[in-house]
């Protein structure tokens, strides 16, 4: 999304909220970021990132382009230690216990945090190898529960109608929002406990993206979700939480509703108010 | 003007369109020359009976086959010592296929054409061609029986077709006999002395065991007796009947229908048997074994031996290499040792092939096979087993030589898979390996087989390294028959680059088998192609299979 995008629709973002209800739940925090520090080799990317993000909500991030938004997500299920040269600083806790100690099973953990990237990235099998990849890595193999499993995760995902006749056919035959239906479903059929999605609908059509809100709006039933958009009405539409995110620093944290009307920072509401470029 | 026109970029693409049609050029001259060459050798030419004064005064009737013509001006002539007339520019010359070697001492010779004083095709010539001597060429005056003439004249003819068809039947069967059945006891007997010596040698070497021994090798020499009269039997059968001919000079020969592999009367023949005989000599040039110091015959056993050499090759090199990328890509810290090791790599395939071939003879054969040697197969010694060139070593060597390509295409498909792929199975919770081994690996597939194809195009067309790890001129026997335990990696076996080397220059006969090293050449040509079309499907198929993502 363009800055002249946001700029044109972000009158209509307390108006879409006044919809939402407001529950207040005891919330019991899923994953706290303790002081987080993170450095691309000497360039730092998150400064002092501290945050909660309560169970079985939608927590979305927002921020203009570079600001980390990414790097703090793919901290949560340690993607970030692929990239080379990489520091981590701080601590990250799942359920109270910190995710980068050494005595973790980082291959388990990525089981528990389930990741949907920015671009669907489908592997070049059939759709039905896509969506049992996960179970087959954990050695089940069994039809039925294969079959069940991606009968439900395809149906979880909104995806089952449409590719029911070709489970067999290559998902890269697939349109990009099927794709990227496809990816959830993939990452719903392990059943983790939390769910990040990096700008889940960015390169889709609006009503692919429609499907997608929809989707999350069903799975937080069950799954505590991490949202990256650069769409502020998307976040407004679907998430529970809004953390705004500046220069790899974390500027302000609070329900959706909260930060949308009566932001507290005045970066904050300088961009959801579009005046940033 | 004329810069704008070189601004254009018209030339430019002029010089690229040069360049790729000297290209083509020079492909379709080299496959054309063996094509057209290689093609022709197995067409029945016609007989030709000339009438020829040699320089003497003498006149002679030759007989044979025009292979060549040779044109020469008069001045070259002369300085090669032939005596031109005033009004003569050019000597002509044939070179006629005689044949007769047996009669004349060479099969091949030229004659002046202003000496030709007549030349006919008469119908009643004939082609013999035998196991021995080469072809003869002449008339057949009749057919014998134990030594005396059964047929003469016009019955003689159609009698010899059907007495050298039951000769050929009988050869084939002494040929399968000798071949497969005694030479499988053979097999066993030199298997039995091995199990003996080794037995002596363990000091394991009791009555039960002498006993034994000696029980089976009684069951093979009985087997081997009754095949032994069998043979005998044969052999009289095949002896007892001979063709009585005459050369164009008159002379007469006797040709035992033993030594005789055909006879036919290309001045006779129309077109569709001419077509037949081309046929039956193709696959007989592709099915059976060579004859007369590989000039003659077929070429199968290096048919099989070069395909064979080059699927072991492909066996040994693709896991090796693929393993040997897959660490350096995605496993070894990048920087300055695995730099050195890529540029050692790319080193290693700029090393001329005979380096290898020398490395391969000192180490895999000698230091390698010695040790397998002493270690596993004392009971043979001073005989040895793997100590000596052979199928293994040959094929392991041109693994080495083929290890870079492989190496360089699998890590340059592994660089291309794109990162999103990997930390897709990554973020489902699959560990680095099975990332590797479920997604990358089958993705990066193309490319391996991308690098395979190159290896076995360089492989199956090396000779100089071959020649010191173990091919061999003939070898008796194929790598690949009904023995235990088959497949027998320690023999020398034979190569259709080394046949052609072998034939073309360090053949007895060059003249004969120049059309044969055509042939021979285009036969690795095909086999070459074949086999790399074959790995060009594969990966076709693996492409379409895995289409990879863009970005
Ligand atoms: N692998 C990497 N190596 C070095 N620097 C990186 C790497 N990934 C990201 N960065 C840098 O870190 C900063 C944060 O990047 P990040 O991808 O988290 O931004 P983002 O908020 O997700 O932006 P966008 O909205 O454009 O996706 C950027 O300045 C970026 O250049
Ligand atoms: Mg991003």
């Amino acid at each position: 999304m363009t800055a002249q995008h946001t700029r044109t629709h972000s009158i209509d973002v307390s108006s879409i909220l006044q919809g939402q209800k407001n529950t207040d739940q005891p919330l019991e925090p899923c994953i706290k970021v303790e002081n987080l520090n993170l450095f691309y080799a000497q360039k730092q990317a998150l400064h002092g990132v501290s945050m909660e993000m309560p169970k079985k909500k939608v927590t979305a991030y927002i921020g203009p382009s570079g600001c980390g938004k990414s790097t703090l997500l793919r901290c949560i299920n340690r993607m970030n230690d692929l990239v080379d040269n990489v520091t981590i600083e701080g601590r990250v806790l799942l359920h109270d216990e910190n995710i980068y100690d050494k005595s973790v099973n980082v291959a388990a953990l990525r089981r528990r945090i389930g990741m949907v990237f920015q671009k669907p990235n489908p592997f070049p099998k059939s759709i039905f190898e896509n969506v049992t990849y996960g179970l087959r890595i954990q050695g089940i193999n069994d039809k039925r529960i294969l079959e069940e499993t991606v009968e439900n995760s395809l149906r979880g995902a909104a995806l089952w109608d449409e590719v029911k006749d070709r489970l067999n056919d290559n998902a890269l035959g697939l349109s990009g929002g099927q794709q990227q239906r496809l990816v959830i479903a993939r990452a719903i059929a392990i059943e983790p406990e939390v769910l990040l999605l990096d700008e889940p609908a960015s390169a889709l059509d609006p009503i692919s993206t429609l499907k997608i809100e929809e989707l999350i709006n069903e799975l937080k039933e069950k799954y505590t979700i991490v949202i990256v958009t650069h769409n502020m009405q998307q976040a407004a539409r679907v998430s529970d939480y809004t953390a705004f995110m500046y220069m790899g620093e974390l500027i302000e944290m609070g329900t959706t509703s909260e930060l949308f009307t009566n932001p507290r920072k005045k970066q904050t509401e300088d961009y959801i108010t579009g005046r940033y470029g | 003007m004329i810069t704008t026109w070189f601004k254009s970029g018209t030339p430019w693409v002029w010089l690229n369109a040069a360049a790729v049609s000297a290209c083509l050029i020079m492909v379709i001259g080299v496959l054309g020359l063996i094509v057209v060459r290689g093609v022709g050798h197995f067409w029945p030419s016609e007989i030709v009976q000339f009438t020829y004064q040699e320089e003497d005064g003498q006149i002679k009737t030759l007989i044979g086959e025009h292979v060549d013509t040779s044109i020469t001006p008069a001045e070259m002539a002369k300085s090669t010592g032939h005596i031109m007339a005033e009004d003569e520019d050019t000597l002509v010359q044939y070179l006629l296929k005689t044949g007769n070697r047996d009669v004349t001492r060479n099969d091949f010779r030229w004659i002046l054409e202003r000496n030709v004083k007549q030349h006919q095709t008469p119908p009643e010539l004939m082609v013999v061609e035998r196991r021995e001597w080469g072809n003869f060429y002449g008339r057949l005056l009749a057919v014998k029986e134990n030594g005396t003439i059964i047929a003469e004249g016009a019955d003689a003819w159609p009698l010899a077709q059907s007495r050298i068809e039951d000769a050929l039947a009988v050869f084939s069967e002494i040929a399968h006999l000798e071949k497969k059945e005694v030479g499988a006891i053979n097999y066993r007997l030199e298997q039995l002395r091995l199990e003996q010596k080794k037995l002596q040698l363990e000091k394991r070497w009791d009555a039960a065991a002498e006993q034994r021994l000696a029980v089976e090798r009684a069951e093979l020499e009985v087997t081997y007796k009754k095949y032994q009269a069998q043979l005998t039997e044969l052999y009289q059968k095949i002896r007892r009947d001979s063709l009585l001919a005459q050369t164009g000079s008159g002379q007469e020969v006797q040709i035992p229908l033993a030594k005789i592999v055909r006879v036919f009367q290309p001045n006779t023949m129309g077109l569709f048997d001419k077509i037949g005989h081309y046929g039956i000599k193709l696959v007989e040039f592709l099915s059976e074994d060579p004859r007369e110091a590989n000039t003659e015959g077929g070429i199968f056993p290096a048919i099989f031996g070069t395909v064979m050499m080059v699927i072991m090759m492909s066996i040994i090199v693709t896991p090796f290499g693929v393993i040997a990328a897959v660490y350096l890509r995605e496993y070894a810290k990048q920087g300055f040792i695995t730099r050195l090791i890529r540029i050692a790599v790319n080193n290693l395939a700029g090393v001329p092939s005979i380096v290898y071939g020398v490395f391969g003879l000192g180490f895999f054969v000698y230091i390698l096979g010695g040790n397998i040697d002493q270690l596993f197969f004392p009971e043979a010694a001073p005989a040895p087993v793997y100590g000596t060139p052979g199928l293994l070593w040959a094929s392991i060597t041109l693994a080495l030589l083929t290890l870079p390509v492989v190496i360089v295409s699998t890590e340059e498909g592994l660089a291309r898979i794109p990162k999103s792929i990997r930390e897709g199975s990554l973020a489902l919770g699959a560990t680095k390996l099975e990332t590797l081994w479920l997604t990358v690996l089958p993705m990066a597939s193309p490319a391996m087989m991308t690098g395979l194809i190159l290896a076995v195009a360089r492989a199956a067309g090396e000779v100089a390294p071959l020649m010191l790890v173990g091919v061999v001129k003939m070898a008796p026997t194929l790598p690949l028959d009904g023995n235990y335990p088959f497949l027998h990696l320690d023999r020398k076996f034979m190569h259709l680059g080394f046949h052609i080397y072998d034939v073309g220059f360090q053949s007895p006969n060059v003249e004969a088998a120049r059309p044969l090293v055509y042939a021979t050449s285009l036969l690795l040509v095909l086999v070459i192609v074949g086999l790399n079309l074959s790995a060009i499907l594969i990966r076709n198929h693996l492409r379409e299979k895995y289409r990879a993502l863009e970005g």
